[in-house]
């Protein structure tokens, strides 16, 4: 492709009207047949049916659901320096096959991703991103928890959030540090709850099922507690923002209701596969079903179900781990923490929290919408008002379908979901104007 | 994949049927008699961690039905160079390997290799997991000692939470109504023990789990596998230990079991270990043939 051909390929001259569909944009409270009109990669126009005319291409949304993009706060892409689990490339593509128009990508790689070079190498076009990528950095150096790394910096070169993911920011000092100072920017700082001195050598929750298995168990303790910690000090830090990240423990929940009602600038996010499997599903040691926070208790699965139908869940996030298979398949203790997720995580939420658990399929809309977008300020995204970013995902809330990790764009195959049998799928994704997967 | 059949990965998912049949069978077996039932097979013995009872029986044992024995030890193998244990695990298949015992510090391990290697995989222990052959010859001791499961009672004392050996016991005896009561503070001996299986019960005093027992089966403390856990080893002797007067509180004609190696001074005194209530070394001996039966329903031989 000669450069002209490619800046023309990019540049979306024409327009794209998404007409016959029922629009969910939770942030701009519509939940009616709408047709969209994009041009310019923005949003031209919302209005009810039939009202507007002429445009260069349309896209027959009729018995679909149009959203805003979906958003992604929690993704392992890999790159720099871990291309044989997945790539800028790969992983974007899983994210468009899954209906995300947009997703932040974890720090944590080989190196990790502390410097304003790798977040502008992270940006450049070579990567071959097909969604937005938005890049949380690390929140300390090497991620090692010692010093904070220059905030002002990689907020500058585009960070939109500090993380020292995969790992807790421990050091009660450091976590002060990094909530003044990113208060002082307004920058979200994401915490990976555990308190490791509790957790050395555990590879699943600890409970009657992890005693059976003879496993280590991590408690729900060790992600409480530093979540607690990290409210408190949210709590008294003029214009801290704290993120937790994949909370999956009732008590780490108590701790972050307690904060939101105290006003603090709390948000979190939870998994679908915390909100559909538990501690109890594992079977036979098949690593694909451990993650780092792992799976739970049953009340805990109750007490996430429950946050996110009264509203008190910000974010439904991935947490996308993509493995290679010599990394999987071995003993369940040695095996690496994380599964896949962008391709299931639409048809999760519609399968189990809209079917089986009654929520409404607008505050779904919502949890991958207005919500994430609200955590990390990502503005002219999360709604389709008029002049927002053109991104747009077109949804079949009643499609049934089997879930082939094998056929996974993702270059991982690590999912305990592989053969599910699921409802809910993207049948469009737009980015900025762009169809970047239709199926 | 199916693990291959006559493989024994645990006692949890083994019908009460099959461990009769076994031990049945195992009272066939005779040590000093050889019984050519696995005649030229090969066993592969792959052991990631120290052992001396389990390895040297099931050697025995192997080789008293005339098959041959390789032993492979992580130190001194490939496994020291890095090979994965599913790369070992081919590696013995195609070495030739007809049963594939397997000890290993994980639990889990030997599902893993069952899951993708095509011959027969024996759990000689697995991390905190299970140790089916240790409770097997554990039931074949009390069997030979006690004649019936019906109406005993087991004082499992000692460090639970990291015993391979309680989790197998525990499971066993269960299945066949056998009230259990396992003894320890609440770091080794936690409450969650009690969901194992049916008829387990918790209890932090000696006195109470010593009281009209026939079987007292001891624990060692197992250092290597504290994994940071603190334990106040003169507080655990003076509150558990084994000695003859706290033995006294036991039925009279209880006996006393301990899956080895023991640590004289420590969860037991030389009293115990040597007095006449002990079957330690008879554990030991019974291990021959109930490995012997493990093999020959590996090879489909059991009849």
């Amino acid at each position: 492709m000669t450069s002209t051909e490619k800046n023309r390929a990019n540049r979306p001259t024409t327009t794209l009207l998404i007409k016959g569909g029922h629009l969910i944009d939770p942030a701009a409270r519509i939940d009616a047949p709408m047709d969209v009109l994009l041009k310019d990669g923005r949003v031209a126009e919302v209005a009810p049916p039939h009202k507007i005319k002429g445009a260069d291409e349309k896209f027959d949304a009729r018995g679909l659901i149009v959203a805003p993009g979906f958003i992604d706060l929690h993704v392992h892409l890999r790159e720099p320096g871990q291309t044989h689990k997945e790539t800028i490339a790969t992983g974007t593509a899983a994210a468009a096959a899954g209906g995300f128009t947009s997703v932040c990508t974890m720090p944590n790689t080989a190196p990790v991703v502390d410097s304003v070079e790798w977040i502008e190498w992270l940006r450049q076009p070579e990567r071959g991103a097909i969604v937005n990528v938005f890049v949380i950095a690390a929140a300390t150096r090497a991620s090692k928890g010692v010093t904070l790394t220059d905030f002002r910096a990689l907020h500058t070169a585009g960070a939109i959030a500090v993380t020292d993911d995969g790992k807790p920011i421990l050091d009660d000092a450091i976590m002060r540090e990094a909530l003044v100072l990113g208060g002082e920017l307004n920058f979200p700082v994401v915490q990976h709850a555990e308190d490791t001195r509790m957790t050395e050598n555990c590879s699943m929750h600890a409970g009657a099922r992890s005693f059976r298995l003879g496993l280590r168990g991590m408690t729900a303790a060790a992600e409480a507690s530093i979540v607690e910690r990290d409210v408190q000090l949210a709590m008294h830090i003029p214009n801290a923002r704290l993120h937790v990240a994949h909370l999956s423990t009732a008590d780490a929940l108590k701790s972050v209701r307690r904060g939101k009602r105290a006003k603090a600038r709390v948000t979190f996010e939870v998994t679908p596969h915390h909100f559909t499997l538990t501690d109890e599903d594992m079977r036979d040691y098949d690593s694909n079903y451990k993650m780092n926070p792992p799976l739970r208790s049953a009340s805990d699965l109750e007490a996430i179900l429950a946050a996110l139908a009264d509203g008190t869940v910000d974010a439904i996030a991935t947490d996308h781990a993509p493995h290679a298979a010599h990394e999987k398949e071995m003993e369940f203790e040695g095996a690496a923490f994380g599964i896949t997720g962008l391709e299931t995580a639409l048809a999760l939420a519609i399968t189990r929290l809209h079917r089986e658990k009654r929520i409404p399929v607008a505050r779904i809309v919502e949890l991958f919408t207005a919500g994430p977008a609200r955590c990390f300020d990502l503005r002219g995204r999360g709604s389709l008002v008029r002049g927002s970013v053109g991104d747009v995902t077109v949804f079949d809330p009643k499609k049934k379908w089997t879930f082939d990790a094998a056929k996974s764009r993702s270059k991982s195959k690590n999912t305990p979901f592989d053969g599910w049998q699921l409802t809910g799928k993207a049948v469009a994704t737009i980015v900025a104007g762009k169809m970047v997967y239709s199926g | 994949m199916n693990p291959a059949r006559g493989s024994l990965l645990g006692i949890e998912h083994l019908e009460a049927t099959e461990i009769l049949r076994l031990l049945k069978f195992a009272r066939r077996m005779n040590p000093d008699k050889p019984r050519p039932l696995l005649k030229g097979k090969r066993v592969l013995l792959l052991f990631y961690e120290a052992s001396t009872r389990t390895r040297s029986s099931f050697e025995i044992a192997a080789k008293t039905m005339g098959a041959h024995t390789v032993l492979i030890q992580a130190s001194g193998s490939s496994i020291e160079k890095g090979e994965s244990l599913l790369d070992t695990g081919y590696t013995v298949r195609a070495v030739g390997a007809d049963i594939i015992v397997i000890r290993h510090p994980n639990a889990g391990a030997p599902y893993i290799m069952a899951q993708h290697i095509d011959v027969p995989v024996i759990n000689a222990g697995d991390g905190l997991h299970e140790h089916p052959s240790q409770a097997l010859l554990d039931a074949y001791t009390i069997l030979r000692n006690k004649k019936t499961f019906k109406g005993l009672q087991i004082a499992i004392v000692g460090d639970i939470f990291h015993s391979r050996v309680a989790r197998s016991a525990c499971h066993l005896l269960s299945k066949f109504g056998v009230k259990i009561i396992l003894c320890g503070p609440p770091e080794l001996a936690p409450d969650i023990a009690t969901t194992l299986a049916p008829g387990v019960r918790v209890t932090r005093h000696i006195d109470d789990a010593l009281r009209g027992t026939d079987v007292v089966m001891l624990l060692r403390v197992q250092k290597e596998r504290l994994s940071g856990l603190k334990i106040d080893l003169p507080e655990y002797i003076a509150r558990y230990q084994m000695n003859p007067a706290r033995l006294k509180m036991a039925k009279k004609d209880a006996i006393v079991m301990h899956p080895g190696p023991i640590i004289r001074g420590l969860e037991l005194t030389s009293e115990i270990a040597d007095g006449a209530q002990s079957r330690i070394l008879e554990e030991v001996r019974y291990g021959v043939p109930t490995r012997m039966a493990i093999l020959a329903r590996a090879m489909g031989k059991m009849r």
